[in-house]
């Protein structure tokens, strides 16, 4: 089954080597562990695209082909982001209340010191009580299993809802995106439990390691990219079956899948549900690369930004996914962080901290009118592939049905 | 009961310097020449009651210049004057016969300063002589410092003054002040309580002010009930009014019980007591469970360096020993009653008329919803666009005001020339917009919504470009400024009316036109079926361009009407969006009287949330959405569906 699974893929192993080569480059120029030519933020942002690069594979998936166009999947990142950055700012300030309390005439107690660590994280909101929903943040296991378990039920409740009343195309991409909005105006609350607007912070501090950031950077990275080539690969094992061939005749036709006899809403829910696991793990790998999470990383714009990214590199195709957002967050990090040369006009300056986001924009609508198959599509080119005529009608009549232009 | 003594005290001046009259203002300023010239708040109260009670028409000049730091004081023999500067000397006046005494230096007088303590009490002195001042805007303003600060002494110079009141609007003023101070401050039960009744079922919010501080409680514990209190009810320890822990709290509070022993004060005995490296024969180090340290103190409590733990059975003991029970502050059993039962009355009224306000309020927001989705119900609903740009043309509808208001500085004017103008250049852009993407675009709906997202995000980075991302201000005319007030309660200001009333004015404006309109029925025939249009003579390509520009300028214009409340920014849209596309959704697709239902309820929801937990308008937001997220799962199609073959599928 593997040996064919691969046989069927090239593509994954060639994915696979890249990715490898990549990771061993990067680990050979950084700082902590090669020759340092490589700065260890730039360490942090390569490794945050690889995450924003696994949740662009789990994004082609829903959207390139099951044809469900969520706007919604940044939200589980970001939850994920909260589980992973719940036990850190536990942890971390545990061993300092310890650490401070130690100093004291008498030994706490343990209650003490939750009250202490309470004190600390809360202390921000006006409050120093610990919420319910931290009631798992003293175990790392517990957490870890909370990551894919929080946003997976969310993904299950939410998308049963919606997919059980046969909310479909544009409805449904609103509907994700005001689940979305409710998200993170219910965390902006100051009493939602999770520091409101504050958000959590120092999340780049591993609690109990002493090695400092240049190699806590590369750690981050490899596991960023273990997790981006195994989250590929199992995307390309799902795509690869028969399941991938049920949920891409429901992103063409799926009325006609129904009357063939499949639960189109279970194979909806499945790859909805198993989606946002990949997000939240994403998340929750990128954020403490990043070192905060606030609500604002959840609004409603960042999942649309993800499907700009996917629709850039190309839909339907999983490396598509993979370039578009690695493409475009790094031209992005280029362009905001002012390392992109001015253009003097003469009447005008061109500064790119200004313009960049207009010409993300223009740019966006240019590869939609003119290169719908983005990206990706120049891979074609190069191994002369060709599309099969169908004498100009789409590949099925659904919203998200892939026209013949973008169809591979 | 020290007013009632101070008042007294007045009185009593009254009468001793009725005898002095004829001797004038000034022995009666040497009698309290000490505490004038020390001028502190604490002392100066007899003092200036005993001016105020002379009776002497000169006293409020007198008053007035202290007021004014122009009193001053001659050094040689202590006798005041009013001072006034001239040629580097101060001239004085004799309060009394108002000639001019002479000219000295300053060195030979000491100004008097009064802080503002005791200008507000020289202030409040002052007003039972405005009360009666010639000058009608004199009494209105001393009305005003009654109400601002009422007080007890100025009851008899309001009533005293309301007889010769020659205005009639001033004269009902003064005997409603007359009504509410004699609820607060008469000593005559019968007379509060009559003026309680007269007073209940006002919804003024000075009535609701008189009325409160007469039922103020107030928690008491004691070996047994008080005979001259006026208790309002017992309570038992352990109930759900009081728990056994406050009813404690409150007799350590009053001093009838030991202070509990805190953990923490558990933490600091054993930490003050450390012996080597145990505590009471306990190690220190296996302090840190709460059972070792209660050991270690108990041990302490009994060598006698620490009190003694409470037990549970002591709290039980204390509190069976004692009463608890909420007193009246007001002494008189029959005034509270009737304040209660009028307080009652008036929450009722109240609570109906905060009904109507917050249906007012709802009504307001959804006409904004509606103003804001009713484009987007023309280029989604009717034409199944999604256009997420649709904010920002809000966004430019709104700058475009604040264009027009840099070069036409009327505000009348210049938002009557805002509105077409607003309204041409969105559809100049919706047009632009139509026929450069979307028209391509027609069989992708998806693609739609990402490639005017991406216009949604280049255009507002344009905004910040040309605008700056500080808030540009769009001024409404005078004339929508204020509020149209109903009572206490129930307010609605002019802007939200204006909101109303376009929203109202938009509604048949686009039933006008896709009902009586030869564009109107081109456009039900292309929405409908295309091909079928197309083949009739319609050309569906320039319909659809007129249908896109004009959604889009009526999204402009709602740019102007929401810019006119809201902050101008270049992420003004923003807010609007998300709700926009619920308002369509909810209400159903394709008809301008879903759009309708889906801004009604989704503004009764949001302020019914709000109403329910008013500190937090995020959670009713949150609450709000979820809320529709769940309705569509009963209602797929929104309130109001499309049937049959307009349905589309």
């Amino acid at each position: 089954m593997d040996r064919s699974f691969v046989a069927k893929n090239p593509s994954v192993l060639v994915f696979l080597a890249i990715l490898s080569l990549f990771a061993l480059g990067v680990t050979v120029l950084s700082e902590g562990f090669g020759i340092g030519v490589i700065s260890t933020s730039f360490v942090k942002t390569l490794g945050k695209a690889l995450c924003l690069c696994l949740i662009a594979v789990a994004m082609d998936l829903v959207w390139g082909f099951t044809g469900i166009l969520s706007l919604g999947h940044f939200a589980f990142f970001g939850l994920g982001g909260y589980m992973i950055g719940m036990w850190l700012m536990y942890e971390r300030t545990r061993l300092i209340v310890v650490d401070s309390l130690a100093q004291a005439d008498i030994p706490p107690t343990s209650a003490e010191v939750v009250d202490a660590i309470g004190t600390q994280i809360f202390g921000v909101v006006g409050s120093s009580e610990f919420p319910f929903i931290w009631a798992f943040s003293h175990s790392l296991t517990l957490q870890l299993i909370l990551i894919v378990l929080v946003p997976g039920l969310l993904a299950l409740i939410f998308g049963w809802l919606a997919f059980r009343s046969r909310v479909t195309g544009v409805y449904l991409s609103i509907l994700t995106q005001a689940m979305t909005l409710a998200l993170a105006l219910y965390l902006f609350q100051n009493d939602s439990g999770l520091r409101g607007n504050n958000g959590l912070s120092g999340l780049q501090n591993l609690p109990g390691v002493t090695a400092s950031q240049d190699v806590v950077s590369i750690w981050f990275f490899w596991a960023s990219a273990l997790a981006l080539g195994m989250g590929y690969m199992l995307a390309a094992w799902i795509v690869s079956g028969k399941f991938g061939s049920v949920i891409r005749g429901i992103r063409d036709n799926e009325a006609r899948v129904r009357f063939l006899g499949y639960s189109v809403e279970v194979y909806k829910l499945a790859v909805f549900t198993l989606t946002a696991c990949i997000a939240a793990i994403a998340g929750a790998l990128y954020y403490p690369q990043a070192g905060i999470i606030n609500p604002e990383e959840m609004a409603p714009i960042a999942s649309i930004y993800l499907a700009v990214w996917v629709a850039i590199g190309g839909r339907g195709r999983l490396y598509g996914a993979v370039i578009g957002a690695a493409f475009v967050s790094l031209l992005s990090t280029w362009f905001t962080g002012g390392q992109a040369p001015d253009i003097p006009l003469g009447f005008y300056t061109i500064k790119w901290v200004d313009w960049w986001q207009v010409l993300l924009g223009v740019s966006f609508v240019l590869v939609t009118l003119f290169a719908p198959q983005g990206i990706g599509g120049l891979f074609d080119l190069l191994s002369n592939r060709h599309h099969p005529d169908r004498h100009g009608s789409n590949l099925g009549p659904d919203d998200g049905a892939l026209r013949e232009k973008e169809a591979s | 009961m020290l007013r009632l003594f101070l008042a007294g005290l007045a009185i009593l001046c009254a009468c001793l310097t009725a005898n002095a009259q004829e001797a004038g203002l000034q022995p009666l300023l040497q009698e309290h020449q000490a505490t004038i010239s020390k001028s502190s708040r604490k002392t100066i109260k007899p003092a200036i009651d005993a001016i105020a009670a002379s009776g002497l028409p000169q006293a409020q000049a007198m008053l007035e210049t202290w007021v004014a730091k122009d009193m001053w004081m001659r050094k040689s023999d202590g006798l005041f004057f009013a001072g006034e500067k001239a040629d580097g000397a101060y001239v004085l006046t004799d309060f009394d016969t108002g000639e001019v005494v002479g000219s000295f230096e300053k060195s030979d007088l000491k100004q008097l300063k009064p802080n503002s303590g005791v200008r507000a009490m020289i202030a409040t002195a002052l007003v039972q002589f405005q009360l009666t001042d010639p000058s009608r805007s004199k009494r209105a303003a001393a009305l005003q410092s009654i109400q601002r600060d009422p007080d007890g002494t100025l009851l008899e110079p309001l009533r005293a003054s309301i007889d010769d009141e020659p205005d009639a609007d001033l004269k009902a003023q003064k005997q409603r002040l007359e009504r509410l101070l004699t609820i607060g401050y008469e000593a005559d039960t019968a007379a509060r309580v009559a003026a309680i009744k007269e007073m209940s079922g006002d919804l003024s919010v000075d009535v609701r002010a008189a009325l409160n501080p007469l039922v103020v409680t107030k928690r008491q514990a004691a070996v047994e009930v008080p005979t001259e209190a006026n208790v309002t009810v017992l309570l038992e320890p352990g109930s759900e009014a009081l728990s056994k822990a406050d009813a404690y709290d409150l007799l350590v509070a009053s001093d009838l019980a030991a202070p509990l022993i805190s953990a923490d004060d558990i933490r600091a005995a054993l930490a003050a007591n450390i012996d080597g490296d145990r505590v009471g024969d306990i190690p220190v180090a296996q302090l840190n469970i709460d059972v070792a340290r209660t050991q270690a103190y108990a041990a302490l409590a009994e060598a006698g360096v620490a009190p003694a733990l409470i037990t549970q059975a002591d709290i039980d003991a204390a509190l069976g020993a004692h009463v608890f029970f909420e007193t009246y502050a007001e002494p008189s059993p029959e005034v509270t009653a009737v304040a209660e039962k009028a307080l009652e009355q008036i929450e009722l009224k109240v609570g109906v008329n905060q009904m109507l306000d917050l249906t007012l309020d709802a009504i307001s927001l959804a006409s904004i919803y509606f103003l804001a989705a009713i484009g987007l119900a023309i280029t989604f609903g009717v034409m199944g666009v999604i256009n997420m740009a649709h904010g920002e043309f809000i966004m430019m509808g709104a700058y475009t005001g604040y264009v027009v208001q840099q070069f036409i500085l009327d505000h009348t004017l210049s938002i009557i020339v805002a509105i077409p103008m607003a309204f041409a250049v969105t559809f100049a852009m919706g047009v632009a917009m139509e026929r450069l993407v979307i028209r391509w675009l027609y069989a992708r709906p998806l693609e739609t919504l990402l490639a005017t997202f991406g216009i949604s995000i280049a255009l507002q980075q344009l905004a910040k470009n040309i605008f700056g991302t500080q808030a540009r201000p769009l001024t409404a005319p005078g004339w929508l400024d204020g509020a149209w007030v109903l009572n206490d309660v129930v307010s609605i200001s002019y802007i939200r009316i204006a909101i109303f009333v376009l929203a109202l004015i938009f509604l048949g404006l686009f039933l006008y036109i896709m009902k009586r309109t030869r564009l109107g029925l081109e456009m039900r025939a292309v929405t409908q079926n295309p091909r079928m249009a197309g083949s009739m003579g319609i050309n569906p390509g320039r319909v659809n361009m007129l249908t896109f520009g004009l959604g889009s300028g009526i999204a402009g214009i709602a740019g102007v009407a929401i810019g006119l409340f809201a902050k101008v920014t270049s992420d003004l849209g923003n807010d609007y969006i998300v709700q926009s596309f619920m308002t369509v959704v909810v209400g159903g697709v394709g008809n301008i009287w879903g759009a309708l239902a889906g801004a009604g309820m989704i503004g009764f929801l949001q302020k019914g949330i709000e109403w329910m937990n008013p500190s937090n308008t995020l959670a009713a937001q949150t609450y709000m959405i979820i809320f529709i997220i769940i309705f569509i799962q009963f209602r797929p199609r929104g309130i109001i569906a499309l049937k049959g073959r307009a349905a589309g599928d």
